[in-house]
């Protein structure tokens, strides 16, 4: 919990046209926490991501990553930076090393310490036997995999990932879990994990609730549950998102 | 400012998109095909139906062919502008344009690598489509070969950062049919590619007007000429000018702040 911020978000609101996506959010990420980002559909998750990105601009707020602002000093921000996006990002037509290395070569990452970092990342989740083979021979659960070793490369302070385990089969979607989970405590990693699965929370995870654009609740399990005058998760987000699905 | 940083990028972007050429043996074999038979089933076709006077770069009569080649050239690299901006569109809904966008470079620089990307797939195809034109007895003196390359590697930047400026605009890919209507297949037939400007002004002085003021004329004659070792100077200069127009709106269309983006993803 006393790890250095590595992303602070102050009164972010963000609109289409007349229509209000985020409303005054406020929240910071710290180093060795994994925060789970819960929301309904349409409760402005993705606006968020694409925000930090930088993919949309931040026009009321503010966002800074490792302490560099994302709209002032973009590159710096971004360096910091891993995503694993919703949808499958990945050449399906490349091998799995060389998606990962057109990826170091878009941080700037010599061919030596590239070749040696893949083989770290891919190592780690056992895929390096399968650099060679194309990345639409693998399964969903593998393929995310590759984009999880893709967005750890460069080492970033902070993991984003939207929706990862979308489409997986249980096994899949545990292992993944399990594995960013692991990478939060064990690398001094920042992550910040979209998802609409309540089963994805751990005990000791960080939560923030978002519904309709606003935060609905920030803070460790045991705060929120404790907040709202529950006894599960699940029932907090229910009640604080008025019974709306995740 | 990390120079080396840049210059990785930079080929890992057009080593990525020369490796997908390459492999994608259909999409090369189509992108011959098209030019090809324009030549040997249109131009043949058109030959006794069209004279031709001796107009520079020439120095004698020619065949039909001879003169649409350069215009097929032309012809290779505006589809190919095009093809890279559709796969822009499909990339942006697919979400791969994403990782791109957000590595740690300066848009303008991601855009541009595309760019001479897409620029160096045309080239290569241009230079395979005129080897077999070469056996075709359509063949420039050798140095023309050489001139050729920055006349081409100009005209190619120029339509596709027409291309990157149109999937800057382009919110869906079902939209795209609307670019090869309103957009690909004017900026052809109102240019210089296969009917020279003074043959456009005998049917109509307007057609004349708009194939003189098309950019992708211009390109076209940049290419005729350097095919022929000579350097057409107004076609240099409007082809550049059109790039950097081009090549300016492409990119605040892709800049967060100020263009498009804003408007192609939902929360």
């Amino acid at each position: 919990m006393n790890g250095p911020v590595a992303l602070s978000v102050e009164d972010l609101t963000f609109s289409y046209g007349g229509k209000k996506a985020l409303n005054g959010v406020n929240f910071k990420i710290r180093t060795g926490e994994c925060t789970l980002l819960l929301g309904p559909n349409g409760a402005g998750k993705s606006t968020l991501f694409s925000l930090i990105t930088r993919l949309y601009d931040t026009r009321d707020g503010h966002i800074e990553l490792c302490g560099f602002d994302v709209k002032q000093q973009t590159r710096k921000a971004l360096a910091n930076l891993g995503i694993v996006f919703q949808q499958t990002t990945l050449d399906m037509d490349l091998t799995i090393l060389q998606n990962l290395h057109y990826h170091a070569a878009l941080h700037g990452m010599g061919g030596k310490f590239a070749k040696q970092r893949i083989q770290e990342e891919l190592e780690r989740l056992s895929l390096y036997e399968r650099r060679g083979e194309k990345v639409r021979q693998l399964n969903g659960g593998h393929k995310r995999r590759v984009e999880i070793a893709r967005a750890l490369l460069h080492k970033p302070a902070l993991l984003l990932l939207d929706e990862p385990t979308v489409g997986l089969d249980m096994p899949s979607r545990q292992a993944i879990v399990e594995y960013v989970h692991q990478l939060a405590s064990s690398k001094q990693l920042a992550v910040l994990w979209a998802s609409h699965l309540i089963d994805e929370v751990y005990p000791d995870d960080h939560v923030i609730v978002l519904h309709k654009g606003q935060v609905k609740a920030n803070g460790t399990v045991d705060g929120v549950l404790k907040a709202t005058g529950t006894v599960h998760i699940k029932d907090a987000f229910y009640s604080l998102t008025q019974g709306e699905r995740a | 400012m990390n120079i080396i940083h840049f210059w990785r990028a930079l080929w890992g972007i057009v080593g990525r998109e020369l490796w997908r050429f390459v492999t994608q043996r259909e999409r090369f074999i189509s992108a011959l095909v098209r030019p090809l038979v324009w030549l040997f089933v249109f131009a043949a076709g058109f030959r006794a139906a069209l004279g031709l006077a001796i107009a520079p770069p020439y120095e004698t009569y020619i065949l039909y062919e001879v003169y649409i080649t350069p215009g097929l050239c032309g012809m290779i690299q505006l589809f190919n502008g095009m093809q890279s901006s559709l796969s822009m569109v499909y990339d942006r809904e697919m979400g791969s344009m994403r990782i791109l966008l957000v590595c740690p470079l300066p848009r303008w620089f991601l855009l541009l690598s595309k760019l001479l990307a897409g620029t160096g797939v045309s080239v290569l195809q241009v230079y395979v489509f005129l080897a077999i034109a070469w056996f075709y007895d359509i063949q420039a003196p050798w140095q023309g070969y050489l001139w050729l390359l920055p006349a081409l590697i100009l005209s190619g930047l120029m339509l596709g950062a027409l291309g990157l400026l149109l999937s800057s605009f382009i919110k869906q890919l079902e939209n795209f049919a609307g670019v090869m209507n309103f957009v690909i297949f004017p900026m052809f037939f109102m240019s210089t590619a296969l009917y020279p400007l003074w043959k456009l002004k005998e049917s109509s002085v307007l057609l004349h007007n708009l194939a003189q003021y098309n950019p992708f004329s211009q390109a076209v004659e940049l290419v005729r000429f350097a095919l022929y070792g000579q350097f057409n100077q107004y076609a240099f200069i409007y082809t550049l000018t059109a790039f950097v127009i081009f090549m300016t709106v492409a990119v605040i269309g892709y800049n967060p702040s100020r263009g498009m983006m804003i408007k192609k993803v939902g929360t």
